[in-house]
């Protein structure tokens, strides 16, 4: 029988069990990358990838339609960096805006710069929610 | 076309989805992700509207 612990007692860390990576799960990790949502119906989690999925792609076509600027990949300013990589986090929306050149942006719209900030947070929103269906993936989540 | 939204009305857009997105990715149960999307979207409007209101006293 386990022994009753004290009230003041610290409580004991219990590390997580490590949940080595399966393909499927990697699967939904960049499926969810490259299509906003799709991690989440790759798992059959059909309604929250429905969610993520219009939630992503809104905010990104919204940033789009304010005339958001899309960065391309550069060594410049440290800003310029992590625009990039905030706008790489939306996988395929990315690569299909790439190629249609878009996103080019107009400076003298005040909402250009809603609307670049719109495209960015929709990329690292997209990154939460591929890693969110991994851990679906490894049993970490239900 | 150029979409033109007020500030106002981005900052609503933008609450919604993000706290859609933060709800569902970071709470277990369906209860929970409603409940903490719903404290997202209203921290980021209140934050907002405290931000507003704080930048106006400092204007005057």
């Amino acid at each position: 029988m386990a022994k009753p612990q004290p009230k003041n007692a610290e409580p004991q860390e219990h590390p997580e069990p490590a949940t080595p990576p399966t393909p499927k799960a990697v699967a939904a990790l960049l499926v969810g990358w490259f299509v906003p949502g799709a991690g989440h119906l790759l798992l059959r989690r059909w309604g929250r990838g429905a969610l993520l999925l219009v939630s992503v792609f809104t905010m990104f076509f919204l940033g789009l339609a304010m005339e958001g600027r899309v960065y391309a990949f550069n060594t410049g300013d440290l800003l310029d960096i992590l625009g990039f990589l905030g706008d790489v986090g939306a996988g395929g929306l990315y690569l299909l805006t790439r190629m249609m050149d878009w996103g080019k942006g107009a400076i003298s719209l005040a909402t250009a710069a809603y609307g670049t900030t719109f495209i960015i947070v929709a990329g690292l929103l997209n990154i939460i929610s591929a890693v969110d269906a991994y851990h679906i993936a490894v049993g970490k989540k239900p | 076309m150029t979409l033109q939204l007020s500030h106002f009305s981005a900052v609503v857009i933008f609450a919604l989805f993000a706290s859609i997105v933060f709800g569902i990715t970071q709470r277990n149960t369906p209860r929970a992700m409603l409940r903490y999307g719903a404290y997202c979207f209203l921290l980021f409007l209140l934050g907002t509207l405290a931000g507003g209101w704080l930048m106006w006293l400092l204007r005057h």
